[in-house]
């Protein structure tokens, strides 16, 4: 179970038809990758975010899947066409269930 | 490119706001597109003979390095400043106080960082903000002291940092904290080590030439706390004077030590005319 698991999203509040819009998120997660050992000797269980989706009015923008080499704190940034006003959807799926959902509105200006 | 042109723009920026400004062809950059951060400006007059321009560690980092902390979103120390202001306000030691019962807002600290390290009347000696944070967690909260450096101490000192962005350095070079000034002048121009090197030899005279494969800064610390790419974590200045200390191959002083707080307080003062920029992205 991961702690201290935060969502950020950094999106534009307006934009004109058509533009291209520069999104840019971050979820604060430690990202144990399964590979690393305790003081012990056992085994580290792998604990990460293992999927990503940024949906606009329903519409899929990215879904990205993330694997274990992906360092702590992952950061994404990538590029949306904004056609009409509505509302970004971002997705975190962690191994262990959790879901953590941020939205972001966006008009048109 | 991008960078330059947003250099231009924000000197332009800064040039037109220049009643707060001295110089007039300050060079700086906005932070979120809203704060300027001067990053080359005069050296105060007690650096007369030594340096005529003093420059942030920003100016001599890669364009990408440099545009992680023109955004706070981009800027990996931020996740340390949010850290600590959940520390801010909670609740911790015998007293059952937080930082946030007898000081308010985070916010409201604006203009601390920029003048330590100083000479505290009540304590009767020159002081740096950590510890000031630690007496204030031991007779006030009742809580244990952090250890120098510590990833909580940085943490909060990014935070007080965090809020003072923009502020020119302004540490006090005489009064009662003029004799600990002095003594970190004479530990700056002290050649330590195997190398027999001193500060002033490499982030003086040597500034801007390629040690190894980078670039040797002038050395200012108004920038720490510093996000390093290198260990991927906030750095505190003490920490960072070991490393250099260490490169000299001389037996280091440690964190905390008076000979650090002289020397701190020094080299804060060599900066006096930048903004603070802690937290700040570098190697």
């Amino acid at each position: 179970m991961a702690t201290g698991v935060k969502p950020r999203v950094k999106a534009p509040k307006s934009a004109s038809a058509g533009e291209v819009v520069t999104i840019k998120t971050l979820i604060s997660h430690p990202m144990e990758s399964g590979q690393r050992k305790d003081s012990d000797g056992n085994t580290i269980p792998r604990s990460i975010i293992n999927r990503f989706t940024c949906e606009l009015n329903g519409n899929m923008v990215v879904d990205v899947t993330l694997e274990p080499a992906i360092s702590t704190n992952p950061y994404l940034e990538f590029e949306a066409k904004v056609d009409e006003a509505g509302e970004f959807k971002f997705t975190w799926y962690d191994d262990d269930g959790s879901v953590y959902e941020d939205a972001k509105p966006i008009e048109i200006a | 490119m991008k960078t330059k042109l947003l250099q231009g723009i924000a000197a332009v920026a800064l040039a037109a706001s220049a009643g707060t400004a001295q110089a007039e062809d300050v060079i700086g950059f906005e932070l979120n597109g809203e704060t300027p951060i001067v990053v080359e400006t005069d050296a105060p007059a007690h650096l007369d003979g030594a340096l005529s321009t003093i420059r942030s560690g920003w100016t001599f980092r890669d364009p990408a390095t440099q545009a992680m902390e023109m955004d706070d979103f981009d800027n990996p120390g931020m996740l340390a400043v949010e850290d600590a202001m959940v520390a801010w306000e909670t609740a911790e030691g015998s007293e059952g106080k937080s930082c946030m019962d007898c000081h308010g807002a985070a916010e409201d600290m604006a203009g601390v960082k920029p003048v330590y390290p100083k000479y505290v009347e009540s304590a009767g000696e020159v002081r740096t903000l950590q510890m000031q944070m630690n007496d204030c967690r031991e007779n006030r909260m009742g809580a244990e002291p952090w250890k120098y450096d510590a990833t909580e101490a940085v943490s909060m000192e990014a935070l007080l940092s965090s809020v003072s962005r923009g502020m020119p350095v302004n540490v006090a070079i005489d009064g009662p904290g003029a004799e600990t000034w002095e003594m970190g002048k004479e530990l700056y121009y002290t050649r330590t080590g195997q190398l027999d090197l001193s500060c002033a030899n490499c982030h003086e005279d040597n500034y801007d030439n390629l040690i190894r494969a980078d670039h040797l800064s002038q050395g200012q610390v108004n920038g720490f706390p510093t996000y390093r790419l290198k260990n991927t974590k906030l750095n505190g200045i003490h920490s960072r004077f070991k490393g250099c200390v260490r490169d000299t191959r001389a037996e280091t002083f440690s964190a905390g030590s008076p000979e650090f707080v002289a020397l701190e307080m020094y080299v804060a003062s060599r900066g006096n005319g930048l903004s603070v920029e802690g937290p700040s992205v570098r190697n």
